[in-house]
């Protein structure tokens, strides 16, 4: 939050934008297609960082906002027959208007209440899903048909399938959204943000209203996290009611606190470390999951702060 | 002239205890204004009522011809009605800096240009004396310069009425001299609500002052008649003035 090195701070996000361009001509199949997976979630972390990281809140229900765009894009492209950016635009709206509705419901509550309330909520949306299975496919899912996932932009049509284009939409869709988080921690915004975090009862004696500035938050972070299960959809072709249950309330928590709260690119190095220990220990034993659970413990011991929260405390006190 | 705040039967109860008990007080724009009274008079339950930080009970608040009894303290800050905590309340995380560059933002209303808020918030920090310690987080700086950055981010503000909770406490007396010089500067554009203990400060900078006792309004008058008052000296002076 100082004001110093604006130029430092650009230069590391853009140099981390064009690392990942880079990665896309050198890495493996495999590993190609797992970054696309991981850029797309590390928007959904990102969306995550900045309601829990920044403005203190913790959410134990934004699955809701990620299938909301997931839902909102794949359903629109499946039963009306959208085009991508219209789908993806429906994603966004559906989850622009959760957020608005549920902010203005549970911003009521704080601290722990807040969490019970989000997750409650979370846990309506999930069972909504089930109910409407007729439209939903229910705990099956649905899977948004290979045809109608392509991009038309004038003339040249893009499959979405297609590798190269998957990354490479993911990635940009990855560079707005770090460059949004970016550009707000660094406004006067993400200054009230902080503040309110800090300490909510001095910002309101300094004359700004907590709840809509808090509500708004919610709306940017469940409409960025929208926005990631919008790309899931069109991207990785599948809606499924797995994306709305708790696991994926508490998988961005987890990813944020692993790479970093309150920094710009915790999200990314959160979930980009969690798939590949996920990865690695996987491929040597069937009892990952327990290593991914005394890797997490350990990090949250030696170093609460997650990993670039560790490194901006020690050694780079700029990062944003 | 109009009075620029008026309080008219404002009460307070907490549980049984009546901390603030049926107060008209009314407060002249421009003057300083002392507070002062005993521990547990209601000093600070009665500018907290003020600020919108609690509610009353009773009573009514008037501030510049408009009734705020029932806004929202953010609101009545935009107003213009500034307060500086007793228990020193500063982003302790946050640098000097970003903890004026809060209120200074806000009271931006033209332009978005970095260059107002980064003018706003030096200027703030050099009528405090803490430029210097302007890049050092808040929870650092020595409590008297604690207590200095609250009175920065009070005058960031810009209010029309500034209300100083005991500002003087934990300060060491050469740091004493500079505050009255920076409250009577203060004065020139804003009114201002003063509580307390530094009798040597009271009689130095206050106008009039009011004398607190057990939630009700005991004296009021010029810093001479307060000092001359029997009950006045009774209740908080001690006998020899
Ligand atoms: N939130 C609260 N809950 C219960 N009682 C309170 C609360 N705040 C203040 N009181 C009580 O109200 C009375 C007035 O307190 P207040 O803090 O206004 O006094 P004060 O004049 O500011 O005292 P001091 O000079 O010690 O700051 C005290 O008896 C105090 O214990
Ligand atoms: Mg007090």
């Amino acid at each position: 939050m100082k004001e110093a090195s604006p130029s430092k701070a650009y230069a590391l996000h853009l140099g981390v934008i064009v690392l990942l361009f880079a990665l896309s001509f050198v890495l493996p199949e495999y590993h190609h297609g797992l970054l696309a997976r991981i850029m797309v979630l590390a928007v959904f972390a990102m969306g995550y960082n900045l309601l829990f990281g920044y403005v203190g809140l913790l959410s134990l229900g934004h699955a809701m906002f990620f299938s909301a765009g997931l839902y909102g894009a794949g359903l629109a492209v499946i039963h009306l027959g959208w085009s991508v950016p219209a789908a993806f635009a429906a994603g966004l709206a559906c989850g622009a208007l959760l957020a608005l509705v549920i902010g203005l419901l549970a911003l009521r509550t704080s601290g722990v209440a807040f969490m019970i309330v989000t997750m409650m909520f979370a846990q309506v949306f999930y069972l909504v899903i089930l109910y409407l299975a007729a439209w939903t496919g229910g705990d099956q899912g649905l899977v948004v048909p290979q045809s109608a996932r392509v991009l038309v932009l004038g003339d040249t049509s893009l499959g979405l399938t297609n590798p190269t284009v998957r990354y490479m939409s993911a990635l940009v869709l990855f560079s707005i959204v770090l460059l949004v988080t970016l550009g707000i921690v660094r406004s006067r915004y993400g200054r009230v943000l902080v503040a309110i975090r800090e300490n909510e009862e001095r910002t309101k004696m300094l004359g700004y209203d907590i709840f809509s500035n808090k509500l708004a938050a919610v709306v940017v972070s469940g409409t960025i996290c929208a926005a990631s299960g919008a790309a899931y959809a069109l991207l990785f072709g599948y809606v499924g009611s797995t994306f709305a249950s708790v696991q994926y309330s508490i998988l961005p928590l987890l990813w944020v606190l692993l790479g970093g709260a309150a920094t710009t690119l915790g999200p990314l190095i959160g979930t980009l470390f969690m798939y590949y220990v996920v990865d690695v220990t996987s491929g040597y034993t069937s009892a990952y999951l327990l290593i991914v659970g005394i890797a997490l413990i350990l990090l949250v011991l030696f170093f609460p702060r997650g990993i670039l929260g560790t490194i901006r405390q020690r050694w780079l006190g700029w990062l944003p | 002239m109009m009075p620029l705040l008026t309080t008219k039967g404002l009460s307070r109860n907490f549980g049984g205890l009546r901390a603030v008990d049926g107060v008209d007080f009314a407060l002249m724009p421009g003057e300083i204004r002392a507070v002062i009274g005993p521990n547990g008079a209601g000093k600070t339950t009665f500018v907290s009522l003020i600020s919108g930080r609690i509610q009353p009970s009773s009573g009514m608040i008037v501030f510049d011809g408009a009734d705020i009894t029932n806004l929202p303290a953010y609101a009545r800050v935009r107003l213009g009605i500034a307060y500086t905590f007793q228990i020193t309340s500063v982003f302790a995380n946050l640098t000097a800096y970003d903890n004026v560059a809060l209120p200074v933002q806000r009271t931006l209303t033209d332009g978005r240009s970095k260059g107002a808020v980064h003018a706003g918030v030096m200027a703030a920090l050099e009528r405090t004396g803490l430029a210097d310690r302007a890049h050092m987080p808040a929870g650092q700086l020595s409590y008297g310069h604690q207590r200095l950055l609250e009175v920065a981010m009070g005058l960031a503000l810009k209010p029309r009425l500034l209300i100083l909770d005991e500002p003087t406490q934990g300060l060491a007396d050469s740091e004493i001299d500079n505050f009255i010089g920076l409250v009577r500067e203060i004065a020139k554009s804003a009114t201002v609500l003063l509580i307390e203990h530094n009798m040597p400060v009271v009689m130095q900078l206050a106008d009039r002052i009011t004398v607190f006792n057990a939630g009700k309004i005991l004296a009021e008058g010029t810093p001479e008649q307060v000092r001359a008052n029997a009950q006045v000296q009774d209740a908080y002076l001690g006998t020899t003035p």
